[in-house]
Protein backbone atom coordinates (compact mmCIF):
# COMPACT_ATOMS: atom_id res chain seq x y z
CA UNK A 1 0.00 0.00 0.00
CA UNK A 2 1.93 2.96 -1.15
CA UNK A 3 2.15 6.16 1.37
CA UNK A 4 0.24 8.97 -0.28
CA UNK A 5 2.05 11.53 -2.69
CA UNK A 6 3.62 14.98 -1.61
CA UNK A 7 1.05 17.34 -3.12
CA UNK A 8 3.68 19.92 -3.51
CA UNK A 9 2.99 22.54 -6.24
CA UNK A 10 6.58 22.65 -7.41
CA UNK A 11 6.20 18.75 -7.99
CA UNK A 12 3.46 18.70 -10.54
CA UNK A 13 5.04 20.80 -13.22
CA UNK A 14 7.55 17.13 -13.05
CA UNK A 15 6.54 14.41 -15.74
CA UNK A 16 6.74 12.06 -12.78
CA UNK A 17 5.50 14.30 -9.38
CA UNK A 18 5.48 11.07 -7.00
CA UNK A 19 9.21 10.84 -7.38
CA UNK A 20 9.79 13.30 -4.86
CA UNK A 21 9.28 14.68 -1.63
CA UNK A 22 9.55 17.91 0.44
CA UNK A 23 10.71 18.26 3.78
CA UNK A 24 7.81 19.19 5.35
CA UNK A 25 6.23 15.92 3.97
CA UNK A 26 8.47 14.16 4.65
CA UNK A 27 8.75 15.36 8.52
CA UNK A 28 5.13 14.82 8.49
CA UNK A 29 5.05 11.51 7.50
CA UNK A 30 8.04 10.00 9.68
CA UNK A 31 6.79 6.62 10.78
CA UNK A 32 3.83 6.12 8.30
CA UNK A 33 3.40 2.20 8.35
CA UNK A 34 5.17 1.05 4.91
CA UNK A 35 7.32 4.06 4.50
CA UNK A 36 11.08 3.61 4.97
CA UNK A 37 13.31 6.27 4.98
CA UNK A 38 16.91 5.59 3.57
CA UNK A 39 19.97 7.62 3.95
CA UNK A 40 22.76 6.95 0.91
CA UNK A 41 26.00 9.52 0.91
CA UNK A 42 29.45 9.75 -0.48
CA UNK A 43 30.85 9.58 2.96
CA UNK A 44 30.10 6.28 4.97
CA UNK A 45 30.09 7.51 8.12
CA UNK A 46 27.67 10.62 7.56
CA UNK A 47 24.86 8.70 8.89
CA UNK A 48 26.44 7.84 11.75
CA UNK A 49 26.62 11.59 13.02
CA UNK A 50 23.35 11.91 12.70
CA UNK A 51 20.78 10.98 10.71
CA UNK A 52 16.49 11.64 10.09
CA UNK A 53 15.17 10.03 13.11
CA UNK A 54 14.07 6.14 11.86
CA UNK A 55 16.50 6.37 8.86
CA UNK A 56 18.54 3.44 7.69
CA UNK A 57 21.68 3.41 5.67
CA UNK A 58 22.52 1.92 2.84
CA UNK A 59 26.00 2.52 1.55
CA UNK A 60 26.67 2.43 -2.31
CA UNK A 61 29.93 0.82 -1.57
CA UNK A 62 29.55 -1.79 0.62
CA UNK A 63 25.58 -2.76 -0.02
CA UNK A 64 25.32 -1.66 -3.47
CA UNK A 65 28.17 -2.62 -5.21
CA UNK A 66 29.68 -6.44 -5.71
CA UNK A 67 33.01 -7.13 -3.46
CA UNK A 68 34.46 -8.62 -6.05
CA UNK A 69 33.44 -8.58 -10.02
CA UNK A 70 32.81 -4.60 -11.22
CA UNK A 71 29.69 -4.86 -11.09
CA UNK A 72 26.23 -4.09 -8.69
CA UNK A 73 25.15 -6.68 -6.00
CA UNK A 74 22.95 -9.98 -7.61
CA UNK A 75 19.56 -10.65 -6.77
CA UNK A 76 19.93 -12.36 -3.69
CA UNK A 77 22.79 -9.75 -2.05
CA UNK A 78 20.15 -6.88 -2.84
CA UNK A 79 17.23 -8.68 -1.59
CA UNK A 80 19.10 -9.57 1.45
CA UNK A 81 20.62 -6.23 2.15
CA UNK A 82 16.69 -4.54 1.76
CA UNK A 83 15.18 -6.99 3.81
CA UNK A 84 17.52 -6.42 6.68
CA UNK A 85 16.61 -2.68 6.45
CA UNK A 86 12.78 -3.66 7.09
CA UNK A 87 12.04 -3.32 3.34
CA UNK A 88 9.17 -5.04 1.67
CA UNK A 89 8.72 -5.18 -2.15
CA UNK A 90 5.90 -3.20 -1.68
CA UNK A 91 7.53 -0.22 0.58
CA UNK A 92 7.53 3.31 -0.25
CA UNK A 93 11.03 4.04 0.10
CA UNK A 94 12.32 7.93 0.38
CA UNK A 95 15.77 8.12 0.00
CA UNK A 96 18.11 11.23 0.42
CA UNK A 97 21.89 11.80 0.84
CA UNK A 98 24.58 14.33 0.32
CA UNK A 99 25.96 16.43 -2.23
CA UNK A 100 22.69 17.39 -3.57
CA UNK A 101 21.11 13.44 -3.19
CA UNK A 102 24.09 12.25 -5.81
CA UNK A 103 24.44 9.43 -3.97
CA UNK A 104 21.02 9.21 -3.11
CA UNK A 105 19.83 9.17 -7.07
CA UNK A 106 22.51 6.20 -7.48
CA UNK A 107 21.26 4.36 -4.86
CA UNK A 108 17.79 4.74 -6.49
CA UNK A 109 18.96 4.23 -9.87
CA UNK A 110 20.37 0.84 -8.35
CA UNK A 111 16.68 0.34 -7.02
CA UNK A 112 15.10 0.98 -10.07
CA UNK A 113 17.26 -1.80 -11.87
CA UNK A 114 15.95 -4.43 -9.48
CA UNK A 115 11.85 -2.74 -10.59
CA UNK A 116 11.51 -1.42 -6.71
CA UNK A 117 8.54 0.45 -7.79
CA UNK A 118 7.86 2.83 -5.11
CA UNK A 119 11.00 4.76 -4.71
CA UNK A 120 11.39 8.65 -4.23
CA UNK A 121 13.92 11.26 -3.24
CA UNK A 122 13.92 13.77 -0.61
CA UNK A 123 14.14 16.73 -2.74
CA UNK A 124 16.96 18.98 -1.23
CA UNK A 125 18.63 16.07 0.79
CA UNK A 126 20.68 16.03 3.72
CA UNK A 127 21.97 19.13 3.62
CA UNK A 128 18.09 21.10 2.91
CA UNK A 129 16.94 19.09 6.10
CA UNK A 130 19.92 19.95 8.15
CA UNK A 131 19.74 23.22 7.05
CA UNK A 132 15.82 23.87 8.26
CA UNK A 133 16.73 22.13 11.80
CA UNK A 134 14.32 19.85 11.43
CA UNK A 135 16.77 17.44 13.48
CA UNK A 136 19.53 14.24 13.45
CA UNK A 137 19.50 11.72 15.82
CA UNK A 138 22.17 8.98 16.45
CA UNK A 139 19.69 6.68 17.75
CA UNK A 140 20.00 3.53 16.04
CA UNK A 141 16.80 3.03 14.34
CA UNK A 142 14.67 -0.14 15.26
CA UNK A 143 14.07 -2.32 12.41
CA UNK A 144 11.88 -5.04 11.72
CA UNK A 145 13.30 -6.99 8.81
CA UNK A 146 11.41 -7.94 6.21
CA UNK A 147 11.58 -10.26 3.64
CA UNK A 148 12.29 -9.10 0.28
CA UNK A 149 11.67 -11.12 -2.98
CA UNK A 150 14.91 -12.50 -5.07
CA UNK A 151 14.30 -10.16 -8.37
CA UNK A 152 15.85 -10.74 -11.00
CA UNK A 153 18.04 -7.17 -11.75
CA UNK A 154 17.53 -6.00 -15.34
CA UNK A 155 20.23 -3.66 -16.88
CA UNK A 156 18.63 -3.03 -19.89
CA UNK A 157 16.09 -0.60 -19.38
CA UNK A 158 18.10 1.77 -18.04
CA UNK A 159 21.57 0.74 -17.76
CA UNK A 160 24.14 1.01 -21.02
CA UNK A 161 27.05 -0.45 -21.20
CA UNK A 162 30.56 -0.31 -23.69
CA UNK A 163 29.07 -1.76 -26.64
CA UNK A 164 25.74 0.12 -26.53
CA UNK A 165 27.47 3.76 -26.62
CA UNK A 166 29.49 2.46 -29.15
CA UNK A 167 26.36 1.18 -31.20
CA UNK A 168 24.42 4.70 -29.96
CA UNK A 169 26.28 6.91 -31.72
CA UNK A 170 23.91 9.62 -33.74
CA UNK A 171 21.93 9.71 -30.58
CA UNK A 172 22.29 11.91 -28.20
CA UNK A 173 24.90 11.42 -25.20
CA UNK A 174 25.07 13.00 -22.13
CA UNK A 175 28.61 14.16 -20.34
CA UNK A 176 27.68 15.28 -16.61
CA UNK A 177 31.12 15.67 -15.45
CA UNK A 178 32.83 18.91 -15.39
CA UNK A 179 34.45 21.27 -17.69
CA UNK A 180 37.77 20.09 -17.26
CA UNK A 181 37.11 16.44 -17.22
CA UNK A 182 35.23 16.90 -20.77
CA UNK A 183 38.07 18.91 -22.42
CA UNK A 184 40.72 16.08 -21.16
CA UNK A 185 42.20 18.63 -19.33
CA UNK A 186 42.12 16.35 -16.27
CA UNK A 187 41.04 12.60 -16.31
CA UNK A 188 39.37 12.82 -12.60
CA UNK A 189 36.93 15.82 -10.78
CA UNK A 190 38.76 18.93 -9.61
CA UNK A 191 39.94 18.00 -5.84
CA UNK A 192 39.05 14.46 -5.69
CA UNK A 193 41.91 11.22 -6.40
CA UNK A 194 42.87 10.22 -9.58
CA UNK A 195 40.95 6.98 -10.37
CA UNK A 196 42.82 5.59 -13.19
CA UNK A 197 42.05 6.87 -16.68
CA UNK A 198 44.72 6.68 -19.10
CA UNK A 199 43.50 9.25 -21.53
CA UNK A 200 41.35 12.29 -20.85
CA UNK A 201 38.46 14.01 -23.13
CA UNK A 202 35.29 12.78 -24.05
CA UNK A 203 32.96 10.41 -25.90
CA UNK A 204 32.34 12.23 -29.29
CA UNK A 205 29.52 13.78 -30.26
CA UNK A 206 28.32 14.42 -26.26
CA UNK A 207 27.13 17.76 -25.49
CA UNK A 208 28.85 18.68 -21.37
CA UNK A 209 26.41 19.90 -18.79
CA UNK A 210 27.91 19.01 -15.35
CA UNK A 211 25.44 17.22 -13.15
CA UNK A 212 25.39 20.05 -10.38
CA UNK A 213 23.32 22.35 -12.89
CA UNK A 214 20.38 20.66 -12.25
CA UNK A 215 20.50 21.56 -8.45
CA UNK A 216 19.80 24.81 -7.01
CA UNK A 217 21.89 25.89 -4.45
CA UNK A 218 19.48 24.97 -1.24
CA UNK A 219 20.09 20.99 -3.14
CA UNK A 220 16.77 20.80 -4.44
CA UNK A 221 16.01 20.27 -8.47
CA UNK A 222 15.89 23.10 -10.43
CA UNK A 223 11.52 23.95 -11.50
CA UNK A 224 11.08 22.46 -14.38
CA UNK A 225 10.86 25.38 -16.90
CA UNK A 226 14.86 25.84 -15.50
CA UNK A 227 15.92 21.98 -16.36
CA UNK A 228 13.78 22.51 -19.65
CA UNK A 229 15.99 25.58 -20.77
CA UNK A 230 19.30 23.55 -20.20
CA UNK A 231 18.18 20.12 -21.04
CA UNK A 232 16.21 21.33 -24.24
CA UNK A 233 16.96 24.13 -24.78
CA UNK A 234 20.77 24.30 -24.49
CA UNK A 235 21.51 20.57 -24.74
CA UNK A 236 18.67 19.98 -27.81
CA UNK A 237 17.37 16.95 -26.08
CA UNK A 238 13.65 17.05 -27.65
CA UNK A 239 10.77 13.91 -27.14
CA UNK A 240 11.27 10.82 -28.37
CA UNK A 241 15.12 11.04 -27.91
CA UNK A 242 17.36 7.85 -26.48
CA UNK A 243 19.73 9.14 -24.64
CA UNK A 244 22.77 7.98 -22.67
CA UNK A 245 24.38 9.85 -19.40
CA UNK A 246 27.69 8.87 -18.05
CA UNK A 247 30.27 10.51 -15.79
CA UNK A 248 33.42 8.78 -14.28
CA UNK A 249 32.16 5.67 -12.45
CA UNK A 250 28.35 6.67 -13.24
CA UNK A 251 27.03 8.38 -9.75
CA UNK A 252 26.81 12.28 -10.86
CA UNK A 253 25.28 10.34 -14.16
CA UNK A 254 22.32 9.03 -12.01
CA UNK A 255 21.14 12.50 -10.61
CA UNK A 256 21.27 13.38 -14.48
CA UNK A 257 19.41 10.31 -14.82
CA UNK A 258 16.76 11.04 -12.60
CA UNK A 259 15.91 14.56 -13.94
CA UNK A 260 15.74 13.49 -17.77
CA UNK A 261 13.54 10.41 -16.76
CA UNK A 262 11.35 11.69 -13.75
CA UNK A 263 11.59 15.10 -14.01
CA UNK A 264 11.39 15.93 -18.09
CA UNK A 265 9.94 12.75 -18.85
CA UNK A 266 12.24 11.16 -21.47
CA UNK A 267 11.65 7.84 -21.75
CA UNK A 268 14.64 4.68 -22.13
CA UNK A 269 17.26 7.13 -20.78
CA UNK A 270 20.21 5.34 -19.93
CA UNK A 271 23.44 5.71 -17.51
CA UNK A 272 26.44 4.23 -18.80
CA UNK A 273 28.26 3.42 -15.32
CA UNK A 274 31.27 2.25 -16.87
CA UNK A 275 31.48 6.34 -17.45
CA UNK A 276 35.19 7.08 -18.16
CA UNK A 277 36.97 4.63 -16.16
CA UNK A 278 35.90 2.43 -18.33
CA UNK A 279 35.96 4.45 -21.67
CA UNK A 280 39.25 6.46 -20.63
CA UNK A 281 41.36 3.47 -20.70
CA UNK A 282 39.42 0.92 -23.37
CA UNK A 283 41.27 0.18 -26.25
CA UNK A 284 39.80 0.93 -29.68
CA UNK A 285 37.28 4.04 -28.58
CA UNK A 286 36.81 7.36 -30.44
CA UNK A 287 38.01 10.28 -27.85
CA UNK A 288 37.13 14.12 -28.42
CA UNK A 289 39.66 16.57 -26.75
CA UNK A 290 38.33 20.26 -26.14
CA UNK A 291 35.15 22.05 -25.28
CA UNK A 292 33.55 21.07 -28.91
CA UNK A 293 31.03 17.92 -28.89
CA UNK A 294 32.93 16.78 -32.27
CA UNK A 295 31.37 14.62 -34.35
CA UNK A 296 29.19 10.88 -34.19
CA UNK A 297 31.16 8.33 -35.47
CA UNK A 298 29.34 5.78 -37.39
CA UNK A 299 27.47 3.24 -34.61
CA UNK A 300 29.30 0.22 -34.60
CA UNK B 1 58.85 -5.08 10.70
CA UNK B 2 56.53 -7.45 11.94
CA UNK B 3 52.90 -7.01 13.27
CA UNK B 4 53.64 -7.02 16.41
CA UNK B 5 56.57 -4.32 16.35
CA UNK B 6 53.99 -1.31 15.99
CA UNK B 7 54.25 1.33 18.06
CA UNK B 8 52.04 0.53 21.12
CA UNK B 9 49.48 3.30 20.45
CA UNK B 10 49.27 2.26 16.94
CA UNK B 11 48.86 -1.57 17.83
CA UNK B 12 46.27 -0.65 20.56
CA UNK B 13 43.68 1.15 18.15
CA UNK B 14 44.14 -1.82 15.69
CA UNK B 15 43.46 -4.34 18.36
CA UNK B 16 40.33 -1.83 19.63
CA UNK B 17 39.08 -2.38 15.52
CA UNK B 18 40.16 -5.81 15.18
CA UNK B 19 38.03 -6.88 19.27
CA UNK B 20 34.58 -5.55 17.62
CA UNK B 21 32.01 -6.87 15.07
CA UNK B 22 32.42 -5.88 11.94
CA UNK B 23 29.32 -3.19 11.92
CA UNK B 24 30.36 -1.46 15.68
CA UNK B 25 34.06 -0.96 14.08
CA UNK B 26 32.01 2.53 12.20
CA UNK B 27 31.32 3.22 15.47
CA UNK B 28 34.51 3.47 16.72
CA UNK B 29 35.70 5.22 13.92
CA UNK B 30 33.13 7.36 14.76
CA UNK B 31 34.33 8.56 17.82
CA UNK B 32 37.62 9.15 16.55
CA UNK B 33 36.70 11.43 13.93
CA UNK B 34 34.55 13.19 17.41
CA UNK B 35 37.86 13.37 18.92
CA UNK B 36 39.74 14.87 16.44
CA UNK B 37 41.54 17.69 18.10
CA UNK B 38 40.88 21.77 16.90
CA UNK B 39 44.42 22.67 15.59
CA UNK B 40 46.36 25.05 17.84
CA UNK B 41 46.17 28.71 17.21
CA UNK B 42 49.21 28.91 15.68
CA UNK B 43 47.46 26.38 12.61
CA UNK B 44 44.45 27.75 13.24
CA UNK B 45 45.19 31.20 12.56
CA UNK B 46 47.26 30.45 9.70
CA UNK B 47 45.51 28.16 7.40
CA UNK B 48 48.00 28.68 4.49
CA UNK B 49 50.58 26.50 6.30
CA UNK B 50 48.31 23.61 6.21
CA UNK B 51 48.84 21.20 3.29
CA UNK B 52 46.24 19.43 1.51
CA UNK B 53 46.65 15.91 0.91
CA UNK B 54 44.84 16.35 -2.49
CA UNK B 55 44.67 11.99 -2.99
CA UNK B 56 41.81 11.91 -0.16
CA UNK B 57 38.88 12.08 -1.58
CA UNK B 58 37.35 15.11 0.83
CA UNK B 59 39.43 18.24 1.66
CA UNK B 60 42.03 17.62 4.47
CA UNK B 61 44.39 19.21 5.69
CA UNK B 62 47.10 18.18 7.65
CA UNK B 63 50.55 19.44 9.11
CA UNK B 64 53.94 17.37 10.53
CA UNK B 65 55.72 19.07 13.24
CA UNK B 66 58.80 17.75 14.62
CA UNK B 67 59.13 19.32 18.41
CA UNK B 68 62.55 20.02 20.26
CA UNK B 69 62.53 16.61 21.81
CA UNK B 70 62.59 15.15 18.53
CA UNK B 71 58.99 13.87 18.86
CA UNK B 72 56.73 14.00 16.21
CA UNK B 73 52.96 15.91 16.15
CA UNK B 74 50.14 15.25 13.35
CA UNK B 75 47.45 17.89 13.37
CA UNK B 76 44.93 17.99 10.67
CA UNK B 77 41.68 19.42 9.92
CA UNK B 78 38.60 17.96 8.08
CA UNK B 79 35.06 19.05 7.65
CA UNK B 80 32.31 17.69 9.39
CA UNK B 81 30.51 16.61 6.60
CA UNK B 82 33.84 14.11 6.44
CA UNK B 83 33.90 12.00 9.20
CA UNK B 84 35.82 9.37 7.43
CA UNK B 85 38.41 11.47 6.96
CA UNK B 86 37.92 12.98 10.37
CA UNK B 87 38.38 9.18 11.64
CA UNK B 88 41.91 8.52 9.31
CA UNK B 89 43.04 11.66 10.74
CA UNK B 90 42.38 11.56 14.07
CA UNK B 91 43.70 7.44 13.49
CA UNK B 92 47.09 8.89 12.57
CA UNK B 93 47.37 11.99 14.91
CA UNK B 94 47.30 10.01 18.72
CA UNK B 95 48.55 7.03 16.98
CA UNK B 96 52.48 8.58 15.74
CA UNK B 97 52.17 11.15 18.13
CA UNK B 98 55.23 11.46 20.15
CA UNK B 99 57.63 8.86 18.32
CA UNK B 100 60.55 9.52 16.84
CA UNK B 101 60.82 9.92 12.82
CA UNK B 102 62.44 7.13 12.32
CA UNK B 103 59.78 5.12 13.85
CA UNK B 104 56.86 7.15 11.77
CA UNK B 105 58.99 6.66 8.65
CA UNK B 106 59.15 2.62 9.86
CA UNK B 107 55.24 2.01 10.13
CA UNK B 108 54.19 -0.22 7.69
CA UNK B 109 52.85 1.60 4.08
CA UNK B 110 49.61 -0.99 4.96
CA UNK B 111 49.02 -0.29 8.29
CA UNK B 112 45.70 1.06 6.98
CA UNK B 113 44.81 -1.94 5.34
CA UNK B 114 45.32 -4.12 9.44
CA UNK B 115 42.58 -2.55 11.25
CA UNK B 116 39.79 -4.21 10.35
CA UNK B 117 38.08 -1.84 7.97
CA UNK B 118 38.49 -2.46 4.62
CA UNK B 119 35.09 -4.20 4.60
CA UNK B 120 32.98 -1.55 6.75
CA UNK B 121 34.73 1.55 5.23
CA UNK B 122 35.41 0.13 1.57
CA UNK B 123 39.22 -1.01 0.18
CA UNK B 124 38.44 2.70 -2.05
CA UNK B 125 38.16 4.49 1.14
CA UNK B 126 40.85 3.22 3.19
CA UNK B 127 43.12 4.31 0.48
CA UNK B 128 42.29 8.08 1.75
CA UNK B 129 44.21 7.09 5.03
CA UNK B 130 46.98 5.46 3.00
CA UNK B 131 47.69 8.69 1.55
CA UNK B 132 47.56 10.61 4.75
CA UNK B 133 50.13 8.34 5.78
CA UNK B 134 52.32 8.54 2.74
CA UNK B 135 52.32 12.19 3.14
CA UNK B 136 53.11 12.32 6.75
CA UNK B 137 56.24 9.93 5.84
CA UNK B 138 57.45 12.13 2.50
CA UNK B 139 57.17 15.82 4.57
CA UNK B 140 59.36 14.10 7.77
CA UNK B 141 61.64 12.85 4.90
CA UNK B 142 61.84 16.75 2.78
CA UNK B 143 62.99 17.59 6.33
CA UNK B 144 60.35 20.15 6.02
CA UNK B 145 59.34 19.08 9.32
Amino acid sequence: MPVDLDPTPKFTAYAHPGRLVSTEWLQEHLGTPGLVVVESDEDVLLYETGHIPGAVKIDWHTDLNDPVERDFVGSAAFAAVLGAKGISRDTTVVIYGDKSNWWAAYALWVFTLFGHDDVRLLDGGRDKWVAEERGLTRDKPVITPAEYPIIERNDAPIRAFREDVLAHFGNPLIDVRSTEEYTGERTHMPAYPEEGALRGGHIPSAASVPWARAAAPDATFRTRPELDAIYRDEAGLSDGDSVIAYCRIGERSSHTWFVLTHLLGFEGVRNYDGSWTEWGNAVHVPITMGTEPGTAPQPR
Amino acid sequence: MTATELPPKLAEIRDDFLELEESDRLLLLLEFADELPTLPPRYADHPDLLERVVECQSPVFMFVEVDDDSAVHLYATAPRESPTTRGFASILSQGLDGLSRQEVLDVPDDYPNTIGLTKAVSPLRIRGMTAMLARTKRRLREGAA
